[in-house]
């Protein structure tokens, strides 16, 4: 997969942002926007084109949360682990995920439409238990709730 | 008539955009706009009908009820919709609360800079830059504002001594990194009031004398972020930032910074280092950065929520703000009450109210009949405050002295179904960057260890004690 990276596409934010110093950390942002994660080739480029070592990159790139190195679902469902969520049992929203998806935290089902990722607060507590997908908001879960969601989704992909 | 409908995250989460796209294709016979959060988020999606100054407050509202809305409005028939209106008791929870940060949250409409001009917006701005720094700086001093990010800090002192620190360049950044769980004010404020943030900061650069502003956003808060930038778009269209402000030889740009995810950076210099690029590591402390901060520039940091109440404060003088609270906090603080609590969202009320106005009075107790047993506070750096001691009063020794903090204001409300300890650990975000949190992970397994081998021997519920597992922030 890593061999069909597109380059040329970093090439209008490297122009922007890759004499601007301190923006190391944007320029990965628009990275993963632009292939859904931090690619080794896109990391190589940036290396090149900032001077920053790729050591360096890394380093930042694991270090915050919002970064990946494997491609994710089409669906990238982000379950609030936050104390008001937990309080109210996000737990029992992310057994029907995962009994649904067949997939742990960090994975990816095998038709690559759903990534599952469990994260901090989202600061939606007064829904909780919330989860994200994508840039959508979806609050006062339930587990049938969360299947129906999750039966809309699949099919809205077909 | 207008019809205006809450969309902050939460009013969009509960369906908000559906009911605007639904009252859209009915045909009525009003504008039809949107609004922030109003803080009653247990209600959302939230309509509000305004015939002249009358306000009819629909609740609950989903799409299927668009036909009996448009209804009302163009017929003036409320029976259908008499369900939908909020009820006395509903309206209990913003009548007795006292709005200065959150004043127009909720009301105008973010993303149109003459809504907010209209309720006096920018005139504070203009005052300050009538006066030298050092009276605003004075104002903000008899005001006693603190840091509203959870360290209590005097607001002035900061501003201060950014001031006179040497260089000719210095930066003003505003904290909008919220990472403490059980907390969404900021995101509030920006989402439903962004032009109150942009003036606060504004009238702090002025005061520390800034020519750069920074908003350090979380990337979590897309809609803040939008919203934010559409702000700031407009403010630069009117020459509110930029150069030569209103006319003087004051001027500022701004800068937004998403932050990537990371909680750690809610603590200023590790925030320092996530601006600049890098890893977001603590800076050890001195030189603060009011000395040596981003890009070794002296710098001052506050959150979005002490900026909120700046315009507020310069437009009616230090000594209203003061008038409300204790001897050592003073005006009102902003709580996000949620968890098992019945009404869910932001109370803002003056220090000096007890936990129990804000919990019960105010939030309506607990939402399953389990009674309470204790309220999370101040995120992973604070703790719980059993419900013993839930006639303290909100001030920033007395909240201190339970062991808990004020913290950022997040008040996560905990029945007898649940064991601290397991929620302890599902709150602790800190990821191990200072000693301190790692000693306190060690504490916490340690204390989860005892607590499961306790309540399997004898079957009780676990003592309601305060523990106090994490340490304060420094």
């Amino acid at each position: 997969m890593d061999n069909c990276i597109d380059l040329s596409l970093l090439d209008g934010v490297l122009d922007e942002y890759a004499s601007v110093k301190g923006s190391l950390i944007t320029i990965l942002q628009h990275t993963q926007d632009i292939y859904g994660y931090l690619p080794k080739e896109a990391i190589e480029r940036i290396s090149e084109r900032t001077g920053i070592a790729t050591s360096e990159i890394m380093g930042v790139g694991t270090f915050y949360t919002q970064f990946r190195f494997e491609p994710v679902g089409k669906y990238l469902i982000m379950l609030c682990q936050g104390t008001a969520c937990h309080v109210n049992s996000s737990e029992l929203i992310l057994q029907t995920i995962k009994d649904e998806l067949h997939i742990e935290d960090g994975q990816t089902t095998e038709d690559g439409l759903f990534s599952l990722k469990c994260v901090a607060c989202l600061g939606c507590c007064s829904l909780s238990p919330v989860m994200m997908v994508n840039e959508d908001t979806y609050g006062s879960l339930t587990p049938d709730k969360t299947k129906k969601i999750l039966k809309e989704l699949r099919e809205a992909a077909v | 008539m207008r019809v205006v409908i809450g969309q902050g995250s939460c009013g969009i989460a509960a369906g908000a955009e559906k009911v605007r796209k639904a009252l859209i294709k009915e045909n009525i016979d009003a504008r039809v706009s949107i609004t922030g959060c109003i803080g009653m988020c247990y209600l959302e999606p939230i309509v509000d009908i305004y015939d002249e100054d009358k306000l009819t407050r629909l609740v609950k509202v989903s799409e299927s009820d668009a036909p009996a809305i448009a209804e009302y409005i163009n017929t003036g028939d409320r029976s259908k919709i008499e369900n939908l209106v909020v009820t006395d008791e509903d309206s209990e929870f913003l009548s007795k609360q006292t709005r200065i940060a959150l004043r127009n949250c909720g009301i105008i409409n973010p993303e149109i800079i003459e809504e907010y001009i209209e309720k006096d917006g920018y005139t504070a701005l203009k005052k300050a830059l009538g006066m030298t720094p050092e009276e605003v700086i004075e104002i903000i001093k008899t005001s006693g504002l603190a840091g509203r990010g959870g360290a209590g800090f005097p607001t002035w002192f900061k501003w201060n001594a950014a001031r006179n620190s040497e260089g000719e360049e210095k930066y003003l950044i505003c904290n909008a990194d919220e990472g403490d769980p059980g907390a969404f004010m900021d995101r509030a404020v920006i989402e439903s009031d962004p032009h109150n943030l942009i003036e606060g900061m504004l009238i702090g650069a002025y005061a520390i004398g800034a020519k750069h502003a920074v908003v350090y956003v979380r990337a979590e808060y897309p809609l803040a972020i939008k919203r934010l930038k559409n702000a700031l778009e407009q403010a630069r269209e009117k020459g509110i930032i930029g150069n030569n402000i209103f006319g003087t030889d004051f001027s500022c740009n701004f800068m937004i910074k998403a932050g990537a995810g990371a909680f750690v950076c809610g603590e200023e210099t590790a925030l320092i280092e996530s601006l600049e690029g890098h890893r977001g590591m603590p800076r050890l402390k001195p030189p603060f950065p009011a000395q040596s901060g981003f890009w070794r520039k002296p710098s001052n940091i506050n959150n979005v929520e002490t900026f909120a109440n700046v315009a507020w404060i310069i437009n009616n003088g230090g000594e209203a703000f003061a008038a409300m609270g204790t001897e050592g906090s003073k005006g009102t603080k902003v709580f996000a009450v949620t968890g098992k609590v019945k009404r869910s969202g932001l109370v803002e009320i003056p220090m000096g109210k007890t936990l129990r106005d804000v919990i019960f009075d105010i939030g309506g107790g607990m939402k399953t009949d389990k009674p309470f047993k204790a309220v999370q506070m101040g995120g992973p750096s604070g703790g719980c405050i059993p419900a013993d001691l839930i006639d303290t009063v909100i001030d920033y020794k007395a909240l201190g002295a339970t062991g808990a903090i004020m913290g950022s204001g997040g008040m996560v409300l905990q029945n007898w179904h649940q064991t601290h300890a397991r929620d302890a650990r599902a709150h602790h975000q800190g990821r191990g960057q200072r000693g301190r949190y790692r000693a306190a992970r060690r504490t916490l397994l340690r204390h989860q260890g005892r607590r499961a081998l306790r309540s399997r021997s004898d079957g009780s519920e676990p003592c309601t004690h305060h523990h106090q597992i994490f340490p304060r922030r420094v």
